[in-house]
C-alpha cells in the first residue's frame, strides 16, 4: 500500500475497512460459502455508496476519485477486500463502468452499475505473448446493421451474477468491444466450481447472440487501447488485493507465533522460524512496493505500466501464495481446517493468482516487452 | 538522516530539481564518455594489476572533474565539500548518468559506510580533513571489519587497541577487504578494553593503508579475482585525534555504521546509474545469451529471462519503498535489513538462472557471455555473504522489525575476555 497516503485517502480506506470488517467479518464470508450470488444486493448497494464503484468514471457521468488518481484509490480498497477476504463483484464491475464512463456510452447501465444496482463483468481475453496482445474467444460478424456476436470465455468473475456483458470480439479491422445484457437470446452463462468462498465465476457462450450498433462500446475494430487499458486496470486490482490477503495472512501468523508455545517457549523464539518469518516480511514490502508501483503506472498510462503489471502479477502470485503457504504451514494442524480464518486470504490468493495470466504467463509476457526494447536476433 | 534534514532547512534556498537536473545533464553530455553495456559488465576477475589501477586512476579523475562541477557528494554538507542538496537531487544525477561512465568503485564503501560514518561521528578536523578529500577523488576508504575470528559477530572484533600517550597501538588482522591493496584510508573498529562485556570495549580508529606497520596480502576468490586482502597489523601508531567517536563507545558507530552498510546502493550518499525507467543490469545480461545460443524462443528460456526482469523490477521497488519509508519515520532503520535480504536472495536466484539459460555450455564454453555465468555461478553467495549475511539480515528483521524475541547470548554480561571462541578461519 502506498507509503505515504493523504488524509481523505487514509480517512476512505478507514472507512471502507471498518464497513468490511463490521459488514463481511469472517464468520458472513463463511455463512456465503453456499450462496450462488456469493454477496447480498444490499451489501454491494452501500458499498456503492461508499465509492466502491464510481473512482474509475469522471465526475461528468457522477463519478470522481478522491486523490485524482481513481486507479489509486479504487487499489485501497481492492487491498482491503483482500485483507478481508470481502464479497462483491469489485474488479468486475468496475472495469466495465470505466469502460463504459471512458467510450462515453450506455449511460443508463452506468447509472445503475454505480448505484450498485446492477453488475457488470468483463469476458477477460487470455494474456497474448508479445506487448498489448490478447486473445479473445469472441468474433464479431455483420448482417446489414446487426452484429452477430459468437464465441466463449471461461472462467468469468461474476458472470452468474452479472446483468451486463462486457465483450472483447475480433472485427474485420481489429477489437471491437460490446455491452451484451445477460438476457440477450443466445446468450448463456454456466456456473463454474471455484475454491474462494464468496466470489463466483462462470463459462460465458455466446451463440450467434444479435445486437444493434447502440451495443458498440468505443469504436468498432480499435478497440485495442481500451482493451490494455482493462487489461491494466484488473491486473492493478488483482494485484492490490492479493496483497491485502498476504498481509492479513502474514498479521495473524506473527500473532499466532507470539502465542503459540511449543517446548516452554514461543514459536517466535525459534530462529529456524524467525527467519521464515523474515523471508516472509520481505517478500510481503517487496509485493507492496510493486503493486503500488504497477498501480500508479496503470492511472498514469506510464510507458512502463505494462511491464510493471506483469511483474507485479508474477511476483505477487509466486511469492505471495509461497507465503500464505507459509503461514499454513506455521499454524500446524489448525492451519488446514475450515475452522480457521486463514484459509479465507489463501482462497482470495490463490483465485487471484490463477485469473489474468499465471506467474509464468506473465514472466513469458515480460520478456516479450523486453524483446521489443533489446530485439529478438541475435 | 537527521544531518540532511538540518541541512535543507539551514540552506534555502535550494536548487530545484529541474535547473539541477539540466546543469546535470549539459555538464555529463560534455565531459564524460559513454558506455557500452559491455563496458560495464567488465570482468574484475581476469585484469592485471595495471589495467587495474589505471581504472582506479581513472575513477578517481572523473570524481575531481565531478567534485569541480559541483556535482560530486550531492548530499554531504557544502562545509565539507559536498552540494548540500537532497536525496531527490541525487535520484536526478544517478538518472542522468545512466549510460555515462562514472566513478563506480569509489562509492561503496567510501562514499557510504566510510565518509557517513565521518560525517556523522567525525570531529570538526577530521570531517574538513577527510570528507573534501573523498569527494575530490583523493581518499579511498575501505572498512576494517571483519577478521579472521568472524564477520557476523562484528562486535567481536579481537584487533586491539592499547593507548600510549596520545597515540594508540593497534595489533591484529582484517581480512575480507575487497580492493584494500589500492585504496588509501581504513575505518578501523577495534577492542580498547577485554574487561568489560563485549559492546562496551569497542573504539573506531581511522588509519592510513600503506604504511610499514600494516602488510596486506591479496587472497585468490572462486573468480580468479585477487581484490580480496588481509592486512596484518603489528604496532600500528595511531594518534588519538585519528580516533572517531568516544573511547569504548565504538559500538554506537558500528550500529549507526551497519545501517549505511545496509543500505548499499540505496544509500543518499552514494551515486549510482539507474535510471527513472527501472535499468536493467542482469535481465540484459541474461537476455543476450539467449539470444545469442538461439535459445530465446524456448518456453522454459522465456520464463527464467522473465523471472531475472521481474525480481531486478521488485528489488528497485522495494528499495524505494523502504528508502522513503525510514525518510518519513514511517519504518525504523532496521528496515533497511530488508532490502539487504531481498536483494541477497534474488542475486542468488538470478545467477542461478543464468547459469541454466547457459544450457550444457555452462560446462565448458568459448563465448564470453557463458564464462561470465558459469563463474558468476562459482561466486553466487558472495552477494549473500558480503556486507554482512543474508541470515544476519534475517535476524535483524525478525528480532528487531518483528520484535521477535533474541536469540540466548553467551557473550552478554561477562568480560569480553571471557567469553568463548572458536578457531579463526585459515587464509
Ligand atoms: C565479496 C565480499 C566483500 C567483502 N568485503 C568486506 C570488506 O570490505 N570489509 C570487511 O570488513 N568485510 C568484508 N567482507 C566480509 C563479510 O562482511 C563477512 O564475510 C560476513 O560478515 C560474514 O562473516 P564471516 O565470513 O566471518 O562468516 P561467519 O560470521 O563466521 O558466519 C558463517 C556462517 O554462519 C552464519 N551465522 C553466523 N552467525 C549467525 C547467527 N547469529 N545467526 C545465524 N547465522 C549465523 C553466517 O550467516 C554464515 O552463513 C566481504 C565479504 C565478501 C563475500
Amino acid at each position: 500500500m502506498l507509503v505515504a497516503l493523504s488524509e481523505d485517502q487514509a480517512f476512505f480506506r478507514e472507512t471502507t475497512a471498518r464497513f468490511l470488517s463490521e459488514q463481511a467479518p469472517p464468520d458472513a464470508v463463511r455463512a456465503l460459502r453456499h450462496d450462488p450470488t456469493g454477496f447480498e444486493r444490499d451489501f454491494w448497494r452501500r458499498g456503492a455508496e461508499l465509492g466502491w464503484t464510481s473512482l474509475l468514471v469522471d465526475e461528468q457521468h457522477g463519478g470522481g476519485s478522491i486523490s485524482g488518481s481513481g486507479l489509486v484509490d479504487l487499489g485501497l480498497v481492492a487491498y482491503e477486500f483482500g485483507a478481508h477476504a470481502a464479497p462483491g463483484p469489485l474488479v468486475a464491475t468496475n472495469v466495465v463502468a470505466a469502460a463504459l464512463g471512458a467510450a462515453d456510452t450506455h449511460r443508463d447501465v452506468l447509472a445503475t452499475l454505480m448505484a450498485g444496482e446492477a453488475v457488470a463483468t468483463w469476458c477477460l481475453p487470455g494474456i497474448g505473448a508479445g506487448p498489448g496482445r490478447f486473445e479473445t474467444g469472441f468474433a464479431v460478424r455483420r448482417e446489414g446493421e446487426t452484429l452477430i456476436v459468437r464465441g466463449e470465455a471461461r472462467p468469468v468473475e461474476a458472470a452468474v451474477q452479472a446483468d451486463h456483458l462486457l465483450v472483447t470480439a475480433e472485427d474485420s479491422g481489429g477489437l471491437s468491444q460490446l455491452l451484451v445484457p445477460a438476457a440477450t437470446p443466445g446468450v448463456s452463462v454456466t456456473p463454474l466450481c471455484t475454491v474462494d468462498l464468496t466470489r463466483r465465476y462462470g463459462a460465458v457462450r455466446l451463440d450467434d447472440v444479435r445486437v444493434g450498433p447502440d451495443a458498440l462500446v468505443g469504436e468498432a475494430g480499435h478497440a485495442g487501447a481500451d482493451v490494455a487499458t482493462q487489461y491494466l486496470t484488473t491486473l492493478a486490482l488483482l494485484n492490490s488485493e492479493s496483497v491485502g490477503a498476504m498481509q492479513s495472512g502474514f498479521d495473524m501468523t506473527v500473532e499466532w507465533a507470539f502465542e503459540r508455545y511449543s517446548f516452554g517457549r514461543p514459536l517466535a523464539s525459534y530462529q529456524a522460524l524467525k527467519h521464515r518469518f523474515a523471508d516472509m516480511l520481505s517478500w510481503l514490502e517487496a509485493s507492496h512496493a510493486v503493486a503500488d508501483a504497477a498501480c500508479q503506472a496503470a492511472a498514469e498510462r506510464s510507458p512502463e505500466a505494462e511491464e510493471l503489471a506483469s511483474a507485479a502479477k508474477a511476483f505477487i502470485g509466486q511469492y505471495g501464495a509461497e507465503l500464505l503457504q507459509d503461514c499454513v504451514q506455521l499454524h500446524g494442524g489448525i492451519g488446514v481446517t475450515f475452522e480457521h480464518d486463514l484459509h479465507l486470504y489463501l482462497r482470495r490468493l490463490t483465485v487471484d493468482r490463477a485469473m489474468a495470466g499465471t506467474p509464468s504467463e506473465h514472466r513469458r509476457h515480460i520478456t516479450g516487452i523486453l524483446d521489443a526494447g533489446w530485439g529478438e536476433a541475435a | 538522516m537527521s544531518t540532511l534534514r538540518a541541512e535543507q532547512t539551514e540552506e534555502a534556498p535550494l536548487e530545484d530539481l529541474d535547473s539541477f537536473r539540466e546543469r546535470a545533464r549539459t555538464w555529463i553530455g560534455a565531459n564524460l564518455r559513454q558506455v557500452t553495456m559491455e563496458e560495464l559488465r567488465w570482468d574484475r576477475a581476469n585484469v592485471d594489476e595495471e589495467t587495474e589501477l589505471a581504472r582506479i586512476g581513472r575513477e578517481r579523475e572523473i570524481q575531481r572533474m565531478l567534485f569541480d562541477a559541483g556535482l560530486a557528494g550531492i548530499c554531504f554538507p557544502r562545509a565539507y565539500g559536498g552540494q548540500g542538496l537532497t536525496p531527490a537531487h541525487q535520484r536526478v544525477l544517478n538518472e542522468e548518468l545512466v549510460g555515462y561512465e562514472y566513478p563506480r568503485m569509489l562509492q561503496v564503501p567510501t562514499l557510504s559506510p566510510c565518509a557517513a560514518v565521518i560525517l556523522e561521528f567525525g570531529t570538526e578536523e577530521q570531517k574538513l580533513r577527510h570528507l573534501p578529500a573523498i569527494l575530490k577523488g583523493e581518499e579511498l576508504w575501505m572498512q576494517f571489519l571483519s577478521e579472521p575470528s568472524g564477520g557476523s559477530d562484528v562486535a567481536g572484533a579481537l584487533t586491539t587497541a592499547v593507548r600510549d600517550g596520545d597515540q594508540w597501538v593497534l595489533n591484529g588482522s582484517k581480512v575480507w577487504t575487497t580492493g584494500a591493496w589500492w585504496s588509501d584510508w581504513g575505518l578501523c573498529l577495534a577492542r580498547t578494553n577485554w574487561d568489560v562485556p563485549k559492546h562496551r570495549g569497542l573504539t573506531v580508529f581511522m588509519l592510513p593503508i600503506h604504511q610499514p606497520a600494516i602488510e596486506v596480502h591479496r587472497i585468490e576468490m572462486l573468480n580468479g579475482s585477487r581484490e580480496f586482502c588481509q592486512e596484518f597489523m603489528t604496532d600500528v601508531l595511531v594518534p588519538d585525534t585519528d580516533r572517531v567517536g568516544a573511547v569504548d563507545d565504538g559500538w554506537s558507530v558500528g550500529v549507526r555504521w551497519m545501517f549505511h552498510e545496509r543500505m548499499l546502493h540505496n544509500s543518499p550518499f552514494v551515486t549510482e546509474a539507474v535510471g527513472a525507467k527501472h535499468s536493467s543490469m542482469y535481465a540484459k545480461v541474461v537476455h543476450d545469451m539467449a539470444v545469442a545460443r538461439g535459445t530465446l524462443g524456448d518456453p522454459t528460456v522465456r520464463d527464467l529471462v522473465g523471472e531475472a526482469r521481474m525480481l531486478e523490477l521488485v528489488g528497485d521497488l522495494l528499495s524505494q519503498r523502504v528508502t522513503e519509508s525510514i525518510t518519513t519515520g514511517r519504518m525504523s532503520d532496521q528496515a533497511a535489513a530488508l532490502v539487504r535480504l531481498f536483494k541477497g536472495s534474488a542475486q542468488t536466484r538470478i545467477s542461478t538462472l543464468a547459469f541454466d539459460v547457459s544450457g550444457s555450455e555452462g560446462a565448458a564454453w568459448d563465448d564470453d557471455n557463458v564464462v561470465l555465468s558459469a563463474v558468476n555461478f562459482l561466486m553466487r553467495q558472495a552477494g549473500s555473504i558480503g556486507g554482512g549475511t543474508t541470515e544476519m539480515a534475517r535476524n535483524v528483521i525478525s528480532e528487531r522489525v518483528l520484535n521477535m524475541p533474541r536469540e540466548r547470548r553467551l557473550d552478554k554480561d561477562v568480560a569480553f575476555r571471557d567469553v568463548p571462541r572458536g578457531r579463526p578461519s585459515q587464509s
